[in-house]
């Protein structure tokens, strides 16, 4: 069963996009013919605090959430979050991370402190994590909400789905809900995709942000 | 119209089980549908609210809820009601009387258990109401059969003449899959049936009642025994036949996939005989439910020798992660996969990531000044965004129970605080919906019995912790259409709040608030303060221009920190020895630009006036995320 169905765990901090970033996900998946189970736990994590998504795809898909340590990639739209959530990723699996800090208030508060590097922190258990700069792609482009379609597009070549058909399936998406901003979210792909096949697994930019 | 509502009979959709269930309750042909919002069942309304024919309404309580769709099925109508499990301790009432009465037309209430405990202020198990009430429990695993459930649901309820419970847990309702759908059934309403015997819950109809109770009982278990909701997933290992339900079910597929399976898709009344039959095909039978070993201890009352609750948690989600576990244990096996599930789990080295209150949030300020004045009261809280006033920075509340209990928990504080406590104030803060909900009780109770409470309503329009529904303090119903406002001001006194006792302020008026909030501490009466900045995740708040930090001017005194914003941020630490020769720490911030709503609240606390507003060409123009 494991090996028939994808699992991809996406984090990060809410209000981020990861719900939105996984949503597009499973609708790619669906579009293929996948069966497909996407969970997350709203309510209280709206305000700012932690968002995980669990999207599992395959010719049939059993439990509603990734069986600990069984994700296949790991979708991290913040250094801390994806740091947090390493241990759920199976040896091998792919790791791609928005290299942005984001501390949270009691943090700011000395409550409690922020790791130096947290991707470093990754990288020395030995794994290969690709990084991004998804919020200064989004500033490029004009609209931060795009964090979630560049996060997306990061992860594509890493997916057991084709790039094009995500693509068309995220543009067609916005197409129906959002029009204007249909050929702007297919550009945010394309950056998304183009940042995520040049992430070094070295040398990645450490953004310090809000 | 939209995606949703649009999605062909026939055709699979990618639906939450919240989803499922609303386009159910439209394909089962109901009219009316009632809802108190409330995590993880909001969805299921607003979703039903967009589709056509379903007369879709937000209630002010669970109890009004199912009483207005109690009237519908009396009416003659299919109707519909949905709440979280806690809910339905307050819509209880209704429940208990009704069983026996009956409906009319179908009545499914779909009540949605927080398992894991995500958003809630406890963790109950719902399918206790179905013993309770004598009332059949259907228990979908996902959206799929959330929707083939609720369509069933409405079959039984009218073939047995009562409401039916579905029961959701939270990996029902926010766990997406692929739906097949179907089309909207035609049904006839029945008309309504003039009958007090059976309507009018006197005791002595009521008493005519009970022994057609227990004969339903008996038809529905009869029925449990043929049921098509209940299934068997084979399996070839017969060494453990698991006996499960919900979403755990699926997840011991997953775990244990040789494993044969009971499915229980109708978990009250039980099949004693298909459990009997299936557990003479197996060497020994676990049972697997969230949460409460319910299933369980009837299997164990039916005389038959099961493992369940001795082995497994009696609290938070069954995952593969859980079972392997605990079928490790049950194996024998010393090396258990404990490890890998713990390795899997958050990093414990990371900090935590609570959530907070958001930029610019109308509640910042008002447990700003109650954190200032906290040795001089006691602070009792209520169910909303505002709870997060007990974390930090602000660490001001006492209290928090259940909806309304802060004024009614405060006023025993008041009535009976010893002589510790007795110069204290005592406030109560609730927030507009939750009063609306069950506060305006508790504040009557207060005014009657001459009680010293300052009562703190947090007016931000809108019930804000489950995403931004409207409610009768808006102005606005559930399609957004303008609806008749409640007066909060006019409401109080006309339940005996003095006039002068009555003030509505401007949260971001913090020096104004604060000494508000001393001023009516220190009167012996009952106090009703009004904030009425409009939350700002709502279309009604109108950001202003974006401060920022002048650095130059920052002493790293901190104060901005204490009111809790998420946009103020440290940019470096120091310490420092004052003239009196005390270490002092100081904290030099900076303002994220982006999140900032312009809101001024943390202008006032800065005393060397280091916060002042973005130059306009220097706002970055990007929308906030």
């Amino acid at each position: 069963m494991a090996a028939t169905v994808t699992n991809i765990l996406l984090c990060g901090i809410g209000g981020q996009g990861v719900l939105t970033a996984a949503e597009l996900l499973a609708r790619g998946a669906v579009a293929v013919g996948h069966d497909v189970k996407k969970t997350e736990v709203a309510g209280m994590a709206q305000r700012g605090g932690v968002v995980t998504s669990h999207l599992r795809f395959g010719p049939e898909v059993l439990a509603p959430a990734i069986p600990a340590g069984e994700a296949d990639i790991l979708l991290g739209f913040e250094a801390a979050e994806a740091l947090r959530w390493i241990g759920q990723v199976r040896e091998g699996g792919a790791i791609v991370v928005n290299a942005l800090h984001l501390k949270p208030p009691v943090v700011h508060q000395g409550l409690f402190d922020y790791p130096d590097d947290p991707i470093g922190l990754m990288r020395a258990k030995g794994l290969t994590v690709r990084t991004l700069d998804a919020r200064a792609i989004a500033e490029d482009l004009g609209n931060l909400k795009l964090v979630n379609t560049i996060m997306v597009g990061a992860v594509a070549d890493h997916l057991p789905l084709a790039p094009e058909t995500l693509r068309t399936q995220i543009v067609e998406t916005f197409r129906a809900r959002k029009p204007a901003l249909a050929d702007l979210n297919g550009r945010a792909f394309d950056a998304g995709r183009a940042a995520g096949a040049d992430a070094s697994a070295l040398g990645e930019p450490q953004v310090v942000a809000g | 119209m939209n995606a949703l509502t649009d999605v062909q009979s026939g055709s699979r959709a990618l639906l939450s089980g919240n989803e499922a269930v609303a386009r159910a309750v439209w394909e089962a042909g109901a009219t009316l549908a009632t809802a108190y919002p409330g995590t993880p069942s909001t969805e299921i309304l607003e979703v039903l609210a967009r589709y056509p024919d379903v007369d879709a309404q937000w209630a002010v309580n669970e109890k009004v809820s199912l009483e207005v769709a109690i009237g519908g099925s009396l009416a003659g109508a299919r109707t519909f009601c949905a709440m979280k499990h806690v809910g339905m301790n307050v819509a209880a009432d209704a429940l208990m009387s009704q069983t026996l009465a009956g409906v009319n037309g179908g009545l499914v209430i779909a009540i949605a258990d927080d398992v894991g405990l995500s958003s809630s202020q406890n963790e109950q198990d719902s399918r206790y109401w179905g013993r309770f009430a004598h009332l059949p429990i259907l228990e979908p695993a996902d959206a799929d059969e959330a929707r083939a459930f609720t369509l069933a649901a409405y079959e039984l309820s009218e073939q047995f003449n009562c409401p039916v419970i579905l029961r959701l847990t939270t990996r029902v309702c926010h766990v997406k899959t692929v739906v097949t759908v179907g089309e909207r059934l035609t049904m006839d309403n029945k008309g309504f049936i003039r009958d007090p015997r059976r309507w009018v819950m006197l005791p002595s109809n009521a008493k005519v009642m009970l022994p057609r109770q227990a004969e339903r009982d008996v038809g529905l278990a009869a029925h449990a025994e043929t049921s098509d909701l209940t299934t068997i997933l084979p399996g070839d290992d017969a060494s453990l036949g698991v006996i499960a339900s919900g979403p755990a079910a699926l997840s011991v597929r997953e775990a244990l996939p040789d494993a044969p399976i009971l499915k229980l898709g109708l978990t009250h009344p039980i099949p004693v005989a298909r459990i009997r039959a299936f557990a003479e095909t197996v060497d020994q039978v676990l049972v697997v439910e969230e949460t409460e070993p319910l299933v369980e201890q009837e299997v164990r009352a039916a005389g038959l020798t099961v493992i369940g609750k001795d082995l497994l948690p009696r609290h938070g989600e069954l995952s593969v992660a859980v079972l392997r576990h605990a079928l490790a244990v049950l194996r024998g096996e010393t090396e258990t996969p404990d490890t890998v599930a713990a390795a899997a789990g958050p990093d414990p080295t990371v900090f935590p990531r609570p959530p907070t209150m958001c930029p610019g949030c109308p509640h910042l300020t008002p447990f700003y000044c109650l954190s200032k004045l906290r040795k001089a009261l006691l602070i009792s809280g209520d169910i909303g965004c505002y709870t997060l006033g007990a974390g930090h920075p602000w660490q001001a509340m006492d209290t928090c129970t259940c909806m309304g209990a802060s004024l009614t928990l405060a006023h025993g504080l008041a009535a009976a605080k010893g002589e510790a406590d007795a110069k204290k104030g005592v406030v109560a803060v609730i927030g507009d919906s939750t009063f609306l909900h069950m506060g305006m009780q508790g504040l009557l109770n207060l005014v009657y019995n001459r009680a010293n409470v300052t009562v703190m309503i947090l007016d931000n329009r809108t019930v804000a912790m489950t995403g931004g529904q409207e409610h009768p303090g808006t102005g606005f119903d559930i399609h957004g259409d303008e609806a008749p406002r409640v007066d909060f001001a006019a409401l109080v006194q006309a339940m005996g709040v003095k006039p002068e006792r009555v003030h509505a302020i401007d949260p971001y008026d913090l020096p104004a608030l604060f000494s508000l909030i001393r001023t009516e501490t220190q009167v012996p009466e009952v106090s009703v303060i009004i904030t009425n900045q409009p939350c700002v995740l709502t279309d009604r708040h109108v950001p202003h221009p974006a401060l920022t930090v002048d650095e130059e001017a920052c002493t790293g005194c901190g104060s901005c920190i204490n009111t809790g914003c998420p946009a103020i941020e440290v940019t470096r630490r120091e310490t420092t020895v004052t003239k009196a020769g005390h270490k002092k720490d100081l904290a030099f911030v900076r303002i994220d630009s982006a999140f900032c709503t312009g809101c001024n609240a943390c202008v006032e606390t800065c005393a060397p006036d280091a916060i002042v507003p973005l130059a306009p060409e220097a706002h970055p123009r990007l929308q906030r995320v």
